[in-house]
């Protein structure tokens, strides 16, 4: 892979402080940069901010300091943001949120006819990323029947069929079984995309991220002695081949 | 996440386009709500449930919902007779009932089961973007629209989180008593289910705007065009004109 640090930045958050009405600033002056390429992992405590730093990135939660350029470009006003929705993709913790259609098919359909597509487009992306999550005998199947597990992966499906630039993942793992994982993993080792991960599974992050971050008081740090593991990692996976679409 | 339980489905009615649905539903409900006589009431409640078993819907889940809203219309049944005034039907020692009551008691009961009835065989039978794509083509305000559409899915979200606490209270071993403790529970239970129904519309929101949703519906679902529909709207309109018509002959 290219070094990334030579890229240019696609989220950069400067001096980003948020806090939920009338609570403790969850994120304080926070600085954080994601470079095309790039695979990050964020590891840090429950009740950290982590969720609430996806969802600042995507505009869902007002700043009230700190500025945020998305693929460096400035942006500032809820229609800047609906632009950085179609760049970027974010994957919620809890799938129960995501998933709001009846069928899986509609569901999938939903974020491609909002993006002007026809039925007929729509149709066919979503189908393409069913059968590429290995999910095409679920089209059909209600949304609310689904497992935890498959309801992530469907969750996932809602967010690719967008052919997001960046993915931002919630904690994917959540509910997974083996098999799954190993699937997810190849999954996000095939697509060509740059990626944040939240997990709380350190040995699923060194597998699919290069760098591991935390949060810590509000703010980022890169989380060092496990950066140096996950670079051993990194080099392992460089020799794997891998597929571009 | 939202249930739907009636939007799936491939009966005739489900096939009908929206539009067509919405707008027979609406002046069906109009009519039935205005209706007196009970030789007409019970027609359209037997045929608000014709339509439901036109739609092929499950009878469990169709019940349920009934039961959800004949909860209210019990609540009619219990106090109207008693403090209506009037006419007294009969007596028990010291309790009137009072005719008109039951007679407004069983209207209401009539009304709210055969429109309820109509509007889950003709409305329900259809997913939220659908019903949203089908308000907008009938030339609502997209903003109004919109409105329509979160209340409607917010009741969905509010059954849900009732069945969730229900369930969580009940596995910690509460049982129903009519002590201060249970009382309470019971306060909090209300609370928590508006809280937590409200945050998680907020949260499905904020998924809907994440990928792409502006306020405008669209729909994976065809309709084609077929003489259908409009054999479909001219049976629901003389139904209905055949209800009027019993209304003025048997009670007008
Ligand atoms: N809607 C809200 N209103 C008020 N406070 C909130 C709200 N959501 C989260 N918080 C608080 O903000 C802090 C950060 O929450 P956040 O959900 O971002 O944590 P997280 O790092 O994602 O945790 P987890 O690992 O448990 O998912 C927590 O202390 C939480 O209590
Ligand atoms: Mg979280």
């Amino acid at each position: 892979m290219a070094d990334p640090s030579s890229t240019d930045p696609i989220i950069e958050l400067t001096g980003i402080s948020y806090s939920y009405p009338k609570e403790q600033p969850v994120l304080k002056n926070l600085d954080f940069e994601l470079r095309k390429g790039e695979r990050i992992g964020l590891l840090a405590p429950n009740g950290s901010g982590k969720t609430t730093l996806f969802h600042v990135i995507m505009g869902l939660l007002p700043v009230s300091e700190g500025s945020i350029r998305i693929f460096g470009r400035k942006i500032e006003t809820e229609k800047d943001f609906v632009w950085v929705r179609r760049k970027i993709g974010l994957l919620f913790q809890d799938a129960d949120d995501q998933l709001f259609s009846p069928t899986v098919l509609d569901d999938v359909a939903f974020g491609p006819l909002n993006m002007g597509k026809t039925k007929k487009e729509a149709l066919s992306i979503s189908r393409r990323v069913l059968s590429f999550l290995g999910l095409s005998s679920f089209e059909d199947r209600i949304t609310f029947k689904l497992s935890g597990g498959e309801k992530k992966l469907v969750s996932l499906a809602t967010v690719l069929s967008m052919d997001p630039e960046v993915l931002l993942l919630d904690e994917p793992l959540n509910g997974l079984d083996n098999n799954t994982r190993i699937k997810l993993i190849s999954v996000l080792k095939t697509i060509d995309v740059s990626y944040i991960i939240i997990s709380h599974d350190i040995d699923f992050l060194l597998e699919s991220t290069d760098a591991i971050y935390t949060l810590n008081n509000g703010r980022i740090e890169k989380d060092t002695t496990v950066y140096v593991h996950s670079h051993d990692h990194a080099h392992m996976m460089g020799n794997v081949p891998h597929q571009h679409d | 996440m939202l249930q739907e339980p009636f939007s799936v489905g491939n009966s005739f009615l489900h096939r009908t386009d929206p539009r067509f649905r919405l707008v027979s539903a609406l002046l069906y409900s109009i009519v039935v709500a205005v209706l007196y006589g009970f030789f007409s009431l019970i027609a359209s409640a037997v045929f608000s449930l014709a339509l439901v078993r036109a739609a092929g819907l499950d009878g469990k889940t169709v019940l349920k919902r009934l039961a959800l809203v004949n909860g209210f219309v019990l609540l009619f049944l219990l106090i109207l007779p008693l403090t209506a005034g009037g006419d007294i039907f009969f007596s028990i020692g010291f309790l009137h009932i009072y005719q008109p009551g039951v007679v407004l008691a069983l209207q209401i009961a009539l009304k709210s089961n055969a429109i309820i009835m109509a509007f889950i065989a003709l409305v329900s039978t259809m997913n939220f973007s659908t019903l949203g794509h089908a308000l907008n083509s009938l030339g609502l305000p997209h903003k109004f629209v919109f409105l329509f559409i979160l209340t409607y899915r917010y009741i969905f979200v509010i059954e849900q989180e009732y069945k969730k606490i229900w369930r969580s209270i009940k596995i910690r071993g509460f049982s129903p008593k009519t002590t201060l403790h249970c009382y309470k529970t019971y306060a909090y239970m209300i609370g928590m289910i508006f809280v937590k129904a409200s945050a998680r519309a907020e949260r499905v929101y904020r998924a809907m705007r994440c990928r792409g949703f502006n306020g405008s519906f669209y729909t994976l679902a065809e309709f084609p065009s077929s003489g259908k529909n409009w054999l479909f709207l001219f049976f629901m309109l003389f139904s209905t004109f055949l209800i009027i018509l019993m209304e003025l002959y048997f009670y007008g």
